[in-house]
């Protein structure tokens, strides 16, 4: 619009003509306004987050009554024993098909060194995207949402280089991709997850053993907390139905705890390598109660009825706790 | 040849410098790698080489300290060409006075005209700069880095690292997500490629914010829209590198010559000069201030201007008035002392004060620090903030952790690395010693201690079970145990839960606890300065002291 650089003083009328025209201009913005607030007026409701639907739950293969249900392998070399223990368990063709979108996910939580066995061995890592890759998986992702700056976790705990080198996709816990979801617990509803873990095909829990001194020990089921954003810092104060919440949402694939070292005290951060214990064991299984209740009294001794959320997982249908009722085969190599 | 112009080799000049600036300020940020597993970590490129080229930062730490910290040594080559060529430095290099020269060139309703004329000749208030100069030094040298308030890379860095950057991530990233939701695919793909392409090159993988971020962003945008009123007002009438190059330059060989006999008073020359140092004929020309940008020599119609080694024409000095000279000293001379007549200093230090790992102590840290924010800026847990008053006013913008919002990662110094000045002495993850090797004997350095306030500690004041302070405490053994006890909950049954407690031998005030700890808004469990390590004073245990 250009303004007039003089103005006329005029007193001649506006034609009707002018007029109308004029009218109907006002008129055409008032009702313009008006349609609008009225539009605006309606779409009016208290602001709700967005809950994701579409979330794959359960990753399970059909049981197999030919082939054991655990494998507790123990040798000198992690990725061999991690190669060996899905052998046992009937090969990684058993839970991988040709095209599936995989996630393994392993505890990079704590920036620490592979040594301080904080979080799970690269090695067994790597060994585990290999074989789904060589099952003919589609895509292999490895993330997890770290405790410590994520960054410096996935770099120093060695499973971000050691992954992408055997072919996985790493991704980092983007802040951005963090959704609501209805975990539809008994203590866990509304929680923000990472959205990695929300559609994919399989899911292998790839967890270390290591102190806890709430729960005496963390393993597979308490590696969940690491899909979660939010304040997971609240979960402690109902550990047992959290952590059963968790592990009937995910239902994994299949778990492999890594045992090659333990951290026996001073978890889950650790950092001195006098608490490590070098077991050299590898333990997988198909049942994450079974493979829980095992690994928890072969290198801690807790029974099952010192760690109540095994008793409620195997109560809400997610696995045994008696897991010398397992097929079980044992190996050292 | 039109490119090889000099004002064309200025301009290159200056978009390389600044660009090369930007991009180390971009980098002085730990991005990690996912093809690499090196467990030590350091910055890759030498983000802190600006400080290094500032001789006022050099000579202030030098007075502050009596010696030269690490790299400062090589500002002094600053200072051969100075000696040759004069305020060089200003017109070409610096990338705060490339800015100022971009937005003072932009076109301006306040200075057209005369009025623009007039707003380039040389005015007596920009010898202020030379008085705070005389004031910042002298502080310096009675212990006091102030001068950072107004060193132009600190306040550069300091501006841009926690307001403007962070502005810019906030805006790129609420774009991005506007993009990424929207209902039509063609946007949605374009989203996707700008994100892919933005995170590799400047977004912050998790959004930083600082304190008083605002106060500082605004402060800066101000002193850049004084463009449009003054041509560069703060190089002209503020910086203090400004005013210490302009000294030297008073040495230099290469001046103005101005032949008076073919000037026509065309007023010409006047019309997009930098510095303000009167390159028309009839006066004398003001070499102290003058930037070297060789507008004037461009400009001139009837080519009357040139410079020229060991000129024979007068020229005018930076002409500075006693009096005010020394009330420059004198100001300097007296706001240490008045800054550190309040207890606060000496006799009451903030609970809060809690220093980067690697500070030195207080009195050493207040001399050295500069205010520019480097370590705020690399920090990957966003942990340190500059202070308000915790550090006295003195302590204005120098950095503290505050757990609340980060706390400080086991094996992370890159803050020490970053550190132009050794305020935070540069030290290594096993001098920190944080994470302990077996058999290793030396302390670690200590930020502070960690208190429990049981009132609002669940499994003391709310019978529930917690602990998480105790599983984040990132020791070993870890500086927070508990014993298992028995309470009552509201309806009087009995509870086991287990009851957290700190051992002050052990904790290193890292502020993970307090970081973790689920009591949101004021936590159960905190840490304060009391047993840092860099103090030999603010200590609590006998058995507790280093050295």
């Amino acid at each position: 619009m250009t303004i007039p650089e003089k103005i006329e003083s005029s007193t001649a009328t506006l034609s009707r003509r002018e007029a109308l025209i004029r009218l109907l201009r006002a008129a055409g913005v008032g009702a313009g306004a008006a349609g609008l607030g009225v539009w605006l007026s309606r779409r009016s409701s208290r602001p709700e987050v967005v809950i994701a639907s579409n979330v794959k739950r359960g990753h399970t293969v059909a049981p197999n009554p030919a082939l054991p249900e655990m494998a507790i392998i123990e040798g000198d070399d992690p990725a061999q024993l991690a190669r060996q223990a899905v052998e046992e368990l009937g090969g990684m063709n058993r839970f991988v098909s040709r095209g599936d979108v995989v996630l393994v996910k392993p505890n990079i939580g704590w920036d620490r060194t592979p040594e301080q066995a904080a979080n799970t061995n690269p090695d067994i890592v790597a060994e585990i995207v290999r074989q789904c890759l060589q099952s003919g998986a589609k895509r292999v992702f490895v993330t997890d949402v770290s405790c410590n700056e994520a960054r410096r976790c996935f770099q120093r705990s060695g499973i971000a280089a050691a992954a992408q080198a055997a072919g996985a996709e790493v991704i980092l816990p983007d802040p951005s991709r963090f959704k609501e979801v209805d975990l539809k617990g008994e203590v866990l509803t509304r929680w923000q997850v990472f959205d990695a873990f929300l559609n994919v095909d399989k899911i292998i829990n790839v967890p270390i053993a290591k102190h806890h001194a709430l729960t005496g020990t963390t393993l597979g089921m308490k590696n969940w907390y690491g899909i979660l954003g939010g304040s997971r810092n609240q979960l402690h104060q109902r550990i047992h139905e959290s952590l059963v919440d968790l592990a009937d949402f995910m239902r994994p694939t299949l778990t492999v705890v890594d045992c090659y070292r333990v951290l026996l005290r001073n978890g889950p951060t650790g950092g001195n390598l006098d608490d490590v214990l070098l077991k050299k064991t590898l333990v997988a299984s198909t049942d994450p109660v079974a493979i829980d209740a095992y690994v928890a009294k072969s290198i801690w001794n807790l029974d099952a009825s010192s760690l109540p959320y095994l008793g409620m997982a195997a109560r809400r249908g997610l696995g045994t706790m008696e897991f010398e009722k397992l097929r079980t085969r044992i190996k050292t190599i | 040849m039109r490119f090889l112009k000099p004002t064309r080799l200025r301009l290159y000049s200056q978009i390389f410098f600044f660009a090369l600036f930007l991009l180390l300020l971009l980098r002085t940020e730990f991005r990690g790698s996912l093809s690499s597993s090196a467990q030590e970590i350091r910055l890759p490129y030498p983000v802190g080489l600006f400080f290094r080229l500032d001789p006022l930062v050099a000579i202030s730490t030098a007075l502050a300290s009596h010696a030269l910290y690490k790299g400062l040594l090589v500002s002094l080559i600053i200072l051969i060409p100075t000696l040759f060529f004069g305020r060089f430095f200003c017109g070409w290099i610096c990338p705060l006075g490339s800015i100022h020269h971009f937005f003072g060139s932009l076109k301006s309703e306040r200075k057209r005209g005369k009025q623009l004329l007039d707003s380039n000749r040389y005015k007596r208030w920009q010898n202020t700069k030379y008085y705070l100069l005389a004031a910042v030094l002298v502080a310096a040298a009675l212990g006091s880095g102030i001068l950072g308030w107004l060193d132009p890379f600190s306040f550069l860095v300091r501006s841009l690292a926690l307001s403007i950057l962070p502005g810019t991530n906030y805006g790129l990233q609420a774009l991005l997500r506007l993009l990424e939701q929207s209902p039509w695919g063609a946007l949605r793909g374009i989203g996707g490629a700008l994100h892919f392409v933005l995170g590799a090159l400047v977004l912050n993988f998790k959004q930083p914010y600082f304190r008083q971020g605002v106060w500082l962003g605004a402060l800066f945008i101000f002193i850049v829209a004084l463009n449009f009123r003054i041509t560069r007002f703060w190089c002209r009438a503020i910086c203090p590198l400004g005013a210490l190059l302009g000294l030297i330059s008073r040495w230099s060989v290469l001046g103005l010559v101005k032949d008076s006999a073919k000037c026509n008073d065309c007023n010409r020359c006047l019309l997009r000069c930098q510095g303000g140092d009167d390159p028309i004929g009839g006066v004398a020309w003001h070499q102290p201030e003058c930037h070297l940008c060789l507008n004037c020599v461009g400009e001139c119609p009837e080519h009357a201007l040139h410079f020229k080694l060991f000129p024979t024409q007068q020229t005018a000095g930076a002409n500075l008035q006693r009096r005010k000279l020394l009330t420059g000293l004198a100001a300097g001379a007296a706001v240490v002392p008045l800054m550190r007549s309040t207890p606060g200093f000496a006799a009451e230090r903030h609970e809060r004060l809690l220093r980067p790992p690697g500070s030195v102590d207080e009195e050493f840290f207040l001399a050295r620090c500069i205010r520019c924010g480097e370590c705020m800026k690399v920090c990957p847990n966003n942990a340190l903030q500059p202070a308000l008053t915790q550090a006295g006013l003195e302590g204005l913008w120098t950095p503290i952790l505050v757990p609340r919002i980060g706390y400080c990662e086991t094996s992370c110094v890159l803050c020490s690395q970053v550190c132009p000045t050794g305020a935070i002495w540069e030290i290594t993850a096993k001098e920190k010693g944080w994470s302990v090797d077996v058999g290793s004997t030396s302390k670690p350095i200590r930020l502070g201690t960690a208190f429990y306030d049981r009132g609002r500690c669940l499994p003391w004041a709310m019978a529930t079970d917690c602990i998480v302070c105790e599983e984040w405490c990132p020791t070993s053994p870890k500086a927070i145990y508990f014993r298992p006890a028995e309470v009552f909950d509201a309806a009087g049954n009995p509870k086991q839960v287990k009851q957290p407690y700190l051992d002050p031998a052990r904790c290193v005030g890292c502020g993970a606890c307090e970081k973790a700890c689920p009591v949101q808004d004021r936590p159960a469990v905190y840490v304060t300065s009391v047993g840092e390590s860099r103090s030999r004073s603010n200590q609590i245990l006998l058995n507790r002291r280093k050295g």
